[in-house]
């Protein structure tokens, strides 16, 4: 079945365009369609049917209300896909399929839209994962800060692969595959509210390619995470809480680049407390981390890759402890309050 | 650069062995207790120094009175309000700015001159800059006022909270505390008043003053350079941030401060009423004086109860001492400023330290 | 506030300034700096130059992160 390309007339969004009629068929066949083509899609079903070899499924969800849409590396459509896909592949699983659901105000511009969806497509393509179903509604100016985003995704779970918190224990190395802060600072520099003007660019990035090859490759992965809003800080501090063991990491041993760190000082940032958005960190027996490094640093999102801790013994309460650059001990707490205003 | 510390925390060991017996350092700059914690430097000291934090953090010293004329003028529809960041979550006796943020008037500002934009920008409107900092922050609201003033900028005006360093010191050891040894002396503070400033510490009341950056090594030195005065029994003034600082200090900056405000009693959390210790708008400038347009006096109010942020403010009791700490009062939960600022003593404690 | 670091001076017209910092740059103003020149080696603090940094003195501190922090990446083109 061939649909004849309608030019669009409107050049923004319009509450109508979420009216379920012509105006919303023109948005979905003129503009969403083409970008995210695929079998699934194009059925325009309620619901999409798929049909996924055995195993055992993982299932997430994900709200994007990124500020600013649109940042050097990437955008809220690639954040999306990313997200989405990056907590699959954290919790061991291939991504299959994803929805994605558009929330989007009255006045929106369609091509800032087209450009939004150009780029979900692309990603989504990149990392060989469809989006089989969505949503779209339209709300009042104001209501949507422009846009939100929402995406849920199915993975089907490596088989013999069993991580989680119950595997961890003490002597385990903690790996991560590269510089800490990029995305949230990134963003922060690139908000209006800030005057500034930088070099920063977002790691956002779908790491299912690099962690599918650590999971082939070797044995010994006991728990995966990544570590977005709250960033390191968070990440280990969730670590600590539920095995009740402790963490110790190395301030000398934690990549972060000069300007982020830069950036960080000049607000009074953590760089451990910030986003990221193309790392994972992973928890691995001690005899299998050479190996795992070895395989990280292989791969383009990997290159970066350190050991940067190891699992302890808890002395009486579970802590994530840091050893300073100067040969110093302090602790790092679960960050608190408002640190990074929609970063994700 | 760890043979510098290595060095420099050989010397303090050295000099605290053979000093023998409890040394008290205080700093008094929120940036130094945030940068003691970050990079662990207590852990590192000799058993008998202790680093004092001092009432440093211009969010923590700031009178609880005023937080509630902030939360007043909030309230009023014809009302802007401009803030840096720290002042939003300090709690008022009803609630903070954070609370009230959702009636959208307030607006967090990184610097004076958006506080100043911001009026440019609503004309119908009157905007109230938040100005609450030491002599570091003081002259970029001096500025301001000035351009406003140039320009005509009616509807701009400023809640003065900026305060002195050097007299709430000297108020610090005449009443409050004895049991400071020497000073840790704030780096960008110096940098506008210049490390002479400190001289009337050094000689009125006999105690090292060093002034130090904020980077570990540089403290660690300035704390070594302390630890070598007090066991050779002296008490120098000394500045180990010449990068930045000089005797004199930044002369324009001091001239611009000095043409919009004069100094007035006030009152700091913790240490009451010191003399001359507080900057007011001067009368040519009354219009921008938002005390003066809206006929409000601060009155000092009483401390939330159970809250030692006061006693913390002044060195004599350390975070984890006062009852409320990381039960009642948590940063998700602050009773007090020393929880919610990010430079407070409180909230370094809880961040980074663990109670022994 | 916050910590300031030292940032030189990019572009300077009257009091207005961009100052760079280990590759971000941000507007500034030298108000309180006027004998700040295009070139030099400044402190900012809120949105102001405060003080000019000691270019000698400042390398001590500069090298020290370098030295320290073996992930030093002096090529400020980010990589993609």
């Amino acid at each position: 079945m061939t649909q004849t390309k309608k030019a669009t007339k409107h050049n923004r969004i319009l509450l109508a365009h979420g009216g379920g009629g012509q105006l919303m068929d023109d948005l979905i066949r003129n503009h969403i369609l083409p970008g995210l083509k695929n079998d699934a899609l194009d059925e325009l079903g309620d619901s999409a049917k798929l049909e996924l070899a055995s195993g055992s499924l993982c299932f997430t969800t994900d709200s994007y209300v990124v500020k600013p849409l649109f940042f050097n590396g990437g955008d809220i459509g690639k954040l999306a896909v990313c997200g989405t896909v990056n907590d699959l592949a954290v919790a061991g699983a291939k991504p299959v399929a994803l929805a994605l659901s558009l929330i989007i105000e009255d006045g929106f511009e369609i091509e800032l839209l087209d450009k939004i969806l150009r780029s979900i497509g692309r990603t989504a393509r990149q990392v060989g994962v469809d989006i089989v179903t969505g949503d779209t509604k339209t709300v009042e100016a104001g209501a949507a800060d422009r846009i939100f985003i929402n995406t849920a995704g199915i993975g089907i779970r490596h088989p013999d692969i069993g991580m989680g918190f119950e595997k961890i224990a003490v002597g385990d190395k903690i790996i991560i595959n590269g510089t800490i802060g990029d995305h949230g600072m990134t963003v922060i520099s690139q908000r209006r509210e800030i005057q500034f003007q930088s070099q920063l660019k977002s790691d956002c990035a779908c790491l299912a390619g690099i962690i599918c090859d650590l999971l082939e490759n070797t044995s010994g992965i006991k728990f995966m995470r990544d570590p977005t809003r709250g960033g390191l800080a968070a990440t280990l501090n969730e670590i600590a809480r539920s095995t009740a063991l402790s963490i110790k990491i190395r301030e000398n041993d934690i990549p972060v680049r000069p300007a982020v760190q830069a950036a960080a000082d000049m607000l009074g940032f953590d760089v451990l407390s910030i986003a990221n958005e193309g790392k994972f960190v992973a928890v691995v027996s001690p005899e299998s981390a050479d190996d795992c490094l070895k395989i990280c640093k292989k791969h383009p999102l990997g290159k970066e890759s350190k050991i940067i801790g190891e699992v302890i013994e808890s002395r009486d309460v579970p802590l994530v402890e840091i050893e300073t650059r100067i040969g110093g001990k302090r602790i790092v707490q679960m960050p608190y309050g408002r640190e990074l205003p929609r970063i994700c | 650069m760890l043979d510098r510390i290595n060095k420099a925390q050989h010397e303090i060991n050295a000099a605290c062995e053979t000093l023998g017996r409890q040394i008290n350092i205080m700093e008094v700059c929120g940036t130094h207790t945030v940068s003691i914690f970050r990079n662990g430097i207590r852990s590192i000291l000799p058993r008998n120094l202790k680093l004092l934090s001092g009432p440093g953090c211009p969010v923590c010293v700031t009178d609880q009175g005023y937080i509630d004329v902030v939360l007043q003028l909030a309230d009023r529809d014809d009302c802007l309000i401009a803030t840096y960041g720290d002042m939003i979550r300090v709690p008022g006796k009803e609630g903070s700015l954070e609370t009230k943020q959702a009636n959208a008037n307030i607006k967090i500002v990184l610097s004076s001159e958006d506080a100043l934009q911001l009026a440019k920008d609503n004309p119908g409107k009157t905007v109230v800059f938040v100005a609450v900092g030491f002599e570091t922050t003081a002259p970029a609201t001096a500025v301001v006022v000035k351009e406003a003033a140039a320009g005509a900028v009616d509807n701009f005006c400023i809640l003065s909270g900026h305060k002195l360093v050097v007299p709430a010191m000297r108020a610090l050891l005449s009443e409050k505390n004895h049991n400071i040894n020497a000073f840790l002396c704030p780096g960008h503070v110096s940098a506008i008043i210049g490390y002479g400033a400190f001289a009337e510490i050094v000689e009125g009341f006999d105690r090292p003053c060093v002034v130090a950056g904020f980077e570990p090594v540089q403290i660690i030195e300035g704390l070594s350079e302390i630890c070598r005065q007090l066991s050779a029994g002296k008490a120098e003034l000394k500045s180990m941030y010449a990068a930045v600082v000089t005797e004199k200090g930044n002369i324009a900056a001091q001239k611009i401060v000095d043409e919009c405000f004069g100094p007035v009693d006030g009152y700091w959390r913790g240490l009451g009423k010191i003399p001359e210790s507080t900057l007011k708008l001067k009368n040519k400038y009354n219009q921008f004086d938002a005390f003066e347009r809206f006929g409000i006096i601060e009155e000092p109010s009483e401390e939330l109860r159970g809250c030692r942020c006061g006693e913390v403010l002044c060195g004599l009791i350390e975070p984890p001492e006062c009852g409320l700490f990381g039960r009642d009062c948590s940063p998700q939960e602050p009773v007090g400023p020393c929880m919610v600022s990010s430079e407070g003593a409180c909230s370094a404690w809880f961040k980074y330290g663990r109670e022994k | 506030m916050c910590l300031a670091i030292p940032a030189r001076i990019v572009e300077l017209e009257q009091d207005v300034a961009i100052v760079d910092a280990m590759g971000n740059r941000y507007k500034a103003k030298t108000t309180l700096l006027p004998e700040a020149k295009l070139g030099d080696l400044v402190l900012v603090h809120a949105g102001f130059a405060i003080s000019l940094v000691d270019e000698e003195e400042a390398r001590k501190t500069w090298q020290l992160i370098a030295e320290i922090n073996e992930f030093q990446e002096t090529d400020n083109k980010v990589s993609g």
